[in-house]
């Protein structure tokens, strides 16, 4: 490239990223009417319907477990798909990888991207849920933007490290959609940490690197603090997984037009 | 400036779902294709580029001749930056653009418009540069009110004219191409022809492949033969051209 036009370089890298982005949203809901707030439609009614069973079959307070089940759930679809898309990001641009040459993370960028925009729809839910049980929102809501940069910090190179070694085994994204399975399950998204019995409850829920990483989100929008316990596990996830990245990237740059 | 330099450049393309007993310690050659070979953990690949030394400078125009499967896509597409070389080093100066696949990342669902955002994006057209450009664009096109439909309703044809007309709005140093392009009815193709030529006064190199005896003496000034990934011969389009056409 030419000295000095990096900075047109980069714009011209951004445009591309949001354009292929806002194209696969639209591509979804093209001859739809109502287009992309189906997104918000299909989540809302998910939540009623989980909500009524399980916060009848757990007997909590629909207060404290429908703005609860409604945020965990919105941030765990958005961890799920990254991560499901990532395994994707650069089978599915095969064409592209193949033709045009702009760096990796350009493809990897375009699913964080995408999910981004779906998930701002998602999260328009909020407000609804929250008026609707009376809960005023704290300053504690402000926490919610450092803990929402720190999970985009993690997604992005787990979204990474997934397009890479999905793009050389075809058997991951099975084994990573099935271990999303188990996920959901595992982390409190559907019940709540309360509900657990103390001893096995704290070793199971701090053990789950997705508990934390919901937290760090969930509880400034539900106007709680986050426990230091799950800043610090976030921060080291993502400082270690950005060297784990930054490893396997550089010694697979150069392959993975070839394994394609 | 423009130049493109590959030194003892090397494609090993891995073949993972080929792992088959007769293919493991063995070695063939095959009339099409690049040679198979093995590694020693009996990884099957293909050999499609083999200790390439190529230097490109301004004023070139390159062609590159062979039989299908002879390297030539590959090639291109090391030439383009799209592969990285499995050994040695390609060293590249000045914006490249690529008109091999103009219709790559056309959505069919999305409208002309839309299309030609995406496309512009693609070739690293920003949004401004693009609006400057886009009226001539879409008259080069003459689409005229199917500019706001879905692709999917164009004709082959108009669909080719649409990429072709983003896909030669750039103005790059170097200019890849796999054979020439001719689009559209007899009227259309003569325009395009026009705008290609325009296109290649400004570009300081071309490199194109092509099957054509006629394209590569009329439009080059330097050929390469390539054979099972590997410079066969090098010149003057029109010795090699014999040597090669007979």
């Amino acid at each position: 490239m030419v000295k000095g036009s990096y900075k047109s370089v980069i714009l011209n890298w951004l445009n591309l990223i949001n354009i292929l982005s806002i194209n696969d949203i639209k591509n979804r809901y093209r001859r739809s009417f109502i287009g992309p707030f189906w997104i918000t439609i299909s989540i809302s009614v998910t939540i009623s319907c989980i909500g009524l069973v399980f916060g009848s079959i757990f007997g909590s307070p629909m207060k404290e477990f429908l703005p609860f089940l409604s945020v965990g759930l919105i941030i765990w679809l958005f961890i799920g798909a990254i991560i499901e898309g990532g395994c994707n990001a650069f089978v599915s641009a095969e064409e592209l990888i193949k033709q045009l040459p702009v760096p990796f993370f350009i493809h990897t960028l375009r699913v964080i991207w995408h999910q981004t925009i779906v998930f701002s729809h998602n999260i328009l839910l909020i407000p609804f849920v929250m008026l609707l049980f009376k809960k005023a929102p704290s300053l504690n809501l402000l926490l919610v933007i450092p803990g929402f940069i720190l999970l985009l910090t993690i997604l992005t190179w787990i979204c990474i490290v997934c397009a890479i070694i999905s793009t050389r085994f075809r058997d991951l994204p099975q084994i990573i959609s099935s271990l999303l399975q188990v996920g959901f399950y595992v982390t409190p998204v559907i019940w709540m940490p309360s509900m657990l019995p103390d001893r096995v409850g704290s070793t199971l829920l701090n053990a789950n690197p997705f508990y934390h990483m919901i937290e760090i989100v969930r509880a400034p929008i539900l106007g709680n603090f986050p426990t230091l316990e799950n800043w610090v596990v976030c921060i080291s996830i993502s400082i270690f997984g950005w060297i784990f990245t930054f490893l396997i990237y550089n010694k697979t740059r150069k392959h993975i037009a070839y394994w394609l | 400036m423009a130049l493109i330099k590959l030194t003892n450049a090397s494609v090993q393309i891995p073949i993972y779902n080929a792992r088959s007993r007769s293919l493991k310690n063995r070695i063939f050659k095959i009339a099409t294709g690049g040679k198979l070979g093995s590694d020693q953990k009996g990884n099957v690949y293909v050999d499609a580029l083999k200790n390439l030394n190529l230097e490109i400078k301004n004023g070139d125009r390159l062609g590159i001749i062979g039989h299908n499967g002879a390297g030539k896509t590959t090639l291109l597409r090391v030439l383009s930056g799209a592969y990285h070389p499995t050994n040695g080093d390609v060293l590249q100066e000045g914006k490249s653009a690529s008109l091999i696949h103009i219709s790559l990342g056309i959505n069919p669902e999305a409208t002309g418009r839309e299309n030609v955002f995406l496309r512009g994006a693609m070739l690293g057209l920003g949004k401004k540069k693009l609006m400057n450009k886009f009226k001539e664009i879409i008259d080069f096109c003459d689409l005229g009110d199917f500019i706001d439909m879905p692709v999917r309703t164009y004709s082959t044809g108009m669909k080719l004219r649409l990429a072709f007309a983003v896909s030669t709005s750039i103005a790059p140093d170097i200019l890849l191409m796999d054979e020439w392009l001719s689009v559209g009815d007899k009227e259309f193709s003569i325009k395009a022809e026009q705008r290609l030529i325009k296109l290649l006064e400004t570009t300081k190199i071309l490199v194109i492949a092509s099957h054509s005896r006629a394209l590569i003496e009329k439009t080059c000034n330097r050929v390469i033969w390539m054979e099972n990934g590997e410079i066969k011969m090098e010149g003057n389009p029109k010795h090699i051209c014999k040597i090669y056409f007979g």
